[in-house]
């Protein structure tokens, strides 16, 4: 074991155990050293983002950075689905992939990226749009889910099958120059519907492609979700639950807004009428942000 | 009468519902943005018939895509 392992081991206030150490290898200490000698990771936390599992709903502006920091954290398992190719308009912010990827699929263009950044992070690849059918399915097999879909139909869809699923999620959206986000944990803290309650009407709400956004818009709200991700399954610090955050890059200046459940939310309120995944509004679809 | 809109000091003509904030602060399209009084989210149908109240704090909550299509 390197002599910086040892420090790190020591400084972190952990007696280097020996199940612990014997679970991580001296490349990993070294790796994560800078995570082990937190007091809120330390050996144990890294275990548990090495045991963990977090879904990427989209490889875009927001799956992007939030997939590159997952993947250096040792998140073990990270799921990608995305049923799109790469294409130029996308790599003004869609980080994970490059110019050489350009028509490859995305899933497999993040995959090679994440991969390559840490060896110890299996990726499972859905070259798919989510939809109602193969939700439920996918989501059993992730402790926390990345909402980076653009679209409302999605967005929505996400936020019903995460609470069917009793999946937490972070939920956010990026447009010109202003970014949201906001973490649910099903049946303990406000959920997308109790904000949002419906899509809105097809076309009334303009996308990245129509409207425009900062490509960097991306990079801070995609790794807030990143780290929210990494916060729950680490179980320490406060989630962005029940919080609102809101970003205004023009302005550089970030708020957070006290929400709460509501009471007659159509999905997790006391008298729910959402009773089963369905599939949104196709043209409510037709808000794509490539 | 003095609103709380978005965390700033905002006048308001006394008796101005929900709606009619939304057009005062040129929110053009009210389907884009939920709307929060005191802390509580509201029906949409509400928008109307909800009157402010001096220190009333609103929060316009938009609808925000971003990402990708998936």
């Amino acid at each position: 074991m390197m002599l910086s392992s040892f420090f790190i081991l020591w400084a972190a206030g952990k007696a280097p155990k020996r199940k612990n150490t014997m679970d991580l290898t001296e490349e990993q200490i070294e790796r994560y050293s800078r995570h082990i000698i937190l007091r809120e990771v330390g050996l144990q936390g890294q275990l548990k983002l090495l045991n963990s599992r977090v879904l990427l709903v989209g490889a875009g502006g927001l799956g992007s950075p939030a997939g590159l920091y997952l993947a250096a954290a040792g998140i073990g398992t990270i799921g990608i689905i995305d049923g799109d190719v790469v294409d130029l308009s996308n790599l003004q912010r869609q980080v994970v992939h490059t110019t050489a990827d350009l028509g490859e699929p995305k899933v497999n263009s993040a995959r090679e990226t994440f991969e390559a950044i840490n060896p110890d992070v299996t990726v499972r690849t859905y070259q798919a749009l989510l939809d109602a059918d193969n939700a439920a399915d996918i989501l059993a097999d992730y402790d926390f889910v990345i909402d980076g879909t653009d679209n409302f139909a999605a967005k929505f869809l996400v936020a019903d099958a995460c609470h069917f699923a009793k999946t937490a999620y972070s939920h956010a959206g990026i447009l010109r120059f202003q970014g949201q986000a906001i973490t649910v944990v099903p049946n303990e803290s406000a959920c997308y519907r109790c904000l949002f309650h419906t899509p809105p009407p097809p076309n009334s709400i303009p996308s990245c492609s129509q409207a425009g956004v900062l490509g960097v818009l991306a990079g801070v709200v995609g790794t807030i979700q990143a780290t929210e991700a990494i916060k729950y399954i680490l179980g320490e610090g406060k989630l962005l639950t029940n919080r609102l955050l809101t970003y205004d890059a023009l302005e550089m200046n970030f708020r957070t807004i006290k929400v709460k459940r509501r009471e007659s939310c159509a999905l997790c309120g006391s008298n729910p009428t959402i009773t089963e995944l369905v599939d949104g509004d196709a043209a409510v679809c037709d808000l794509d942000g490539n | 009468m003095n609103l709380k809109v978005n965390g700033d000091d905002t006048e308001a003509p006394e008796g101005t519902n929900v709606l009619a904030l939304l057009t005062l602060k040129e929110v053009k399209m009210p389907e884009m943005v939920s709307v929060e009084l005191n802390g509580e989210i509201l029906d949409r149908e509400a928008f109307e018939s909800t009157a402010l109240k001096e220190n009333d704090a609103v929060e316009f909550l938009y609808f925000m895509g971003g990402g990708k299509s998936a």
